[in-house]
């Protein structure tokens, strides 16, 4: 059998998956929607190794104390801290934090997709249209948080300066100017290398150079200074030690030498890369094929085997195959879980639970939508009251709702075709109607209204300002 | 009363067979179809007065054979009938010619129904497609560039919508409202028009919103 690759693990922090769910588990929430009924399988599988992953959100400097802590289920805050700390006793914190940060993967964001309508498109069921896909706001973050991770890195490298002045460390003189050079340039191109990595993962696979990723000419622009101040600490280093007019040998034969090992290496590394590409592809399909039948075997297969085994009893079939059109409706189309945010996610749950504990058809067609208010749940009870009297005791086989939000007024209206009844011929003891939806609506300041004759049936109208 | 002549289009066999036994007696079906390629061929050859046409087929979907069937029989009727929720694809494929869109959990004799209907020259909405177009209709649109003949519903054309969203039948409707169902019809028709001509640019924009992928 297949597993969801996207069990969390539990009680954990929000760190990724093992290293089987990480990158591409896209569909980590849908895999355990389940068909009621079937019951998930207690400790099928043994928890994912955690491991610990450098932050791509919230890091001052490149993630690595953020990472631990995510790790180690600390505040970050108490990580930094026991960084300085090792650094200023002893100096330790920055070589332990160079270190890791060499050493920690960058943690792997999950966005969440749609495979049904992305799997039609793709067998070409679909006509092709482009998607825009906007992410305006989430630049500006970026932005901000660019500004802060600079700042920091000034103070880190002014830190080290000092670090380095107070223990004496040959800074008095040649070494100090060579170090400062070596050592911003080095920090530019690892940064930009982290970046290239993050690219990789967010978008399509670079073929080559992982250090520019996609970051286009900022990226460029970095490994280029980058690489100036390497070049002028070597250089200066040179001139320092009286050695410059070696320069041009050493540079003749460190270029043969690259050019060299570029024409040897060169095919090589270029079929490892591409091999590398087609190999990762093949495990982004596999995985999605293994999410998909997981979650078909969870919900489809087990609710196939439900309906084989009541085939005798009409009414379980029905309900059971509404249920299950219902959840693989949801899992292939619903755009998000806002079910309990907004008005129209409340009835439309709401009509889903009458109808799996009455077996009644409930079709939900929404127009606009608002978010949930106080008065606006009590008016979804009233109605989901109502769909359980029209299930209970209209006989109807069919019961509609329409949900509409027009300006700033909401309206809902609950319609079977059922044999109808009289409304003012309610006995005052029956707390149905008149309690739960007229009292319940005029309690909120909205109204209800029942029209119902035994030819067309009844409809319940409630109505309420948002 | 002659019956109808209709092609399905399904690329499931199942679905057709079923099709078949359910509305057979009441409907002439002269073809059938799996892909889009089978499809137009299949349509050319037997001119039906209506196809029912699934939105997703291989080879471009639904939308692929209205096009090519369109150039040559302008006259041959379409009526969507998919399993697609996504409002993407149910304005996708009314835009593009279909003169309603049913789901297929629809009965035997509501199909019926419906196929006389469309062949009639008259539109057929479903609940879901009625709610599909108050949305798509509503909200602001800049007044300079309001066509108003195809940009916006009349208030009567939204009293006939929002009953069909409410689950009301054209009869009843026409009894809601007063009216005749003729004249039911004729506001039904005009709002497909529209739907179908307007260059709203909401229109595409909320498909496009609604978009999930």
């Amino acid at each position: 059998m297949t597993q969801p690759a996207a069990a969390a693990p539990p009680g954990g922090p929000p760190a990724p998956g093992g290293p089987v769910g990480g990158p591409h588990a896209q569909y980590g929430p849908q895999a355990q929607y389940g068909v009621p009924g079937s019951q998930q399988q207690p400790g099928a599988e043994p928890p994912p190794i955690r491991r610990a992953y450098r932050r791509t959100d919230g890091r001052v400097l490149s993630g690595v104390a953020g990472g631990i802590a995510d790790h180690l289920n600390v505040s970050d805050t108490v990580v930094r801290l026991v960084f300085i700390g090792a650094t200023v006793f002893g100096g330790f914190g920055v070589l332990i934090y160079a270190a890791l940060w060499f050493l920690m993967p960058l943690e792997v964001s999950t966005g969440p997709n749609a495979p049904g309508l992305a799997a039609a498109t793709r067998s070409g069921m679909r006509p092709e249209t482009p998607v825009p896909p906007l992410h305006s706001a989430h630049k500006e973050r970026r932005k901000e948080k660019n500004r802060g991770q600079l700042t920091a890195f000034a103070v880190v490298a002014v830190g080290v300066l000092l670090l380095l002045n107070v223990a004496g460390l040959g800074v008095a003189g040649k070494m100090f100017w060579p170090l400062v050079f070596a050592g911003t340039g080095l920090a530019l191109i690892w940064r930009q290398a982290d970046e290239g990595q993050r690219n990789a993962w967010v978008g399509k696979a670079p073929t080559l150079g992982a250090l520019f990723g996609k970051g286009g000419w900022k990226s460029v622009i970095r490994v280029t200074v980058g690489l100036i101040l390497l070049g002028t600490a070597v250089t200066v280093f040179l001139v320092q030690n009286g050695r410059l007019s070696q320069v041009g040998d050493v540079l003749v034969a460190l270029l043969l030498a690259v050019v060299g090992i570029g024409v040897i290496a060169g095919p090589w590394v270029h079929r490892l890369s591409r091999d590398l590409n087609n190999e990762r592809g093949e495990r982004i399909r596999s995985q999605e094929r293994a999410d998909m039948a997981a979650h078909l075997h969870d919900s489809v297969l087990q609710t196939l085997a439900l309906i084989q085994k009541q085939a005798n009893d009409p009414r379980a079939v029905v309900r059971l195959a509404r249920a299950q059109e219902r959840d693989l409706r949801s899992w292939l189309y619903d755009e998000d879980d806002t079910t309990d945010q907004t008005l129209s996610g409340a009835a439309k749950r709401a009509a889903a639970e009458v109808e799996d504990s009455h077996g009644v058809p409930v079709e939900v067609v929404t127009v606009g939508d608002c978010e949930l208010t106080e008065g606006l749940s009590a008016m979804v009870r009233a109605a989901r009251e109502s769909m359980v009297n029209a299930a209970k005791h209209s006989g109807a086989d069919k019961i509609d709702v329409f949900v509409e939000v027009d300006g700033d007024r909401a309206e809902m209206f609950v319609r079977d075709r059922g044999k109808g009844f009289d409304p003012d011929g309610v006995p005052e003891d029956r707390l149905g109607l008149r309690h739960s939806v007229m009292g319940r609506m005029e309690r909120h300041g909205g109204r209800a209204s029942v029209r119902s004759n035994p030819e067309t049936g009844t409809e319940v109208r409630l109505e309420m300002d948002r | 009363m002659t019956q109808r002549r209709v092609v399905v289009i399904d690329d499931h066999d199942m679905f057709r067979a079923g099709v078949r036994s359910e509305i057979g007696a009441s409907v002439e079906i002269v073809g059938e179809g799996a892909d889009v390629e089978s499809a137009v061929k299949a349509i050319a050859g037997t001119e039906p007065d209506v196809v029912l046409l699934d939105v997703h087929l291989p080879g471009g979907g639904g939308i692929e054979v209205m096009k090519q069937v369109h150039q040559r029989h302008p006259d041959i009727k379409f009526l969507a009938l998919s399993v697609s929720d996504a409002a993407e694809d149910v304005i996708g494929v009314i835009r593009a010619g279909a003169r309603g869109y049913v789901t297929k959990n629809i009965s035997g004799t509501e199909l019926v129904d419906a196929i006389g209907r469309v062949a009639d020259g008259d539109a057929v909405f479903s609940p879901r497609l009625a709610g599909f177009v108050l949305d798509a209709f509503s909200g602001a649109i800049d007044i300079a560039s309001v066509d108003e003949d195809l940009d916006r519903l009349s208030q009567r054309e939204r009293e006939v919508l929002r009953l069909i969203a409410r689950g009301y039948a054209y009869k009843e409707v026409a009894r809601e409202l007063f009216i005749s169902v003729k004249t039911v019809e004729t506001h039904v028709s005009s709002v497909l028009r529209k739907l179908q001509l307007s260059n709203r640019h909401e229109l595409t924009r909320w498909a496009t919103d609604r978009r999930l992928v």
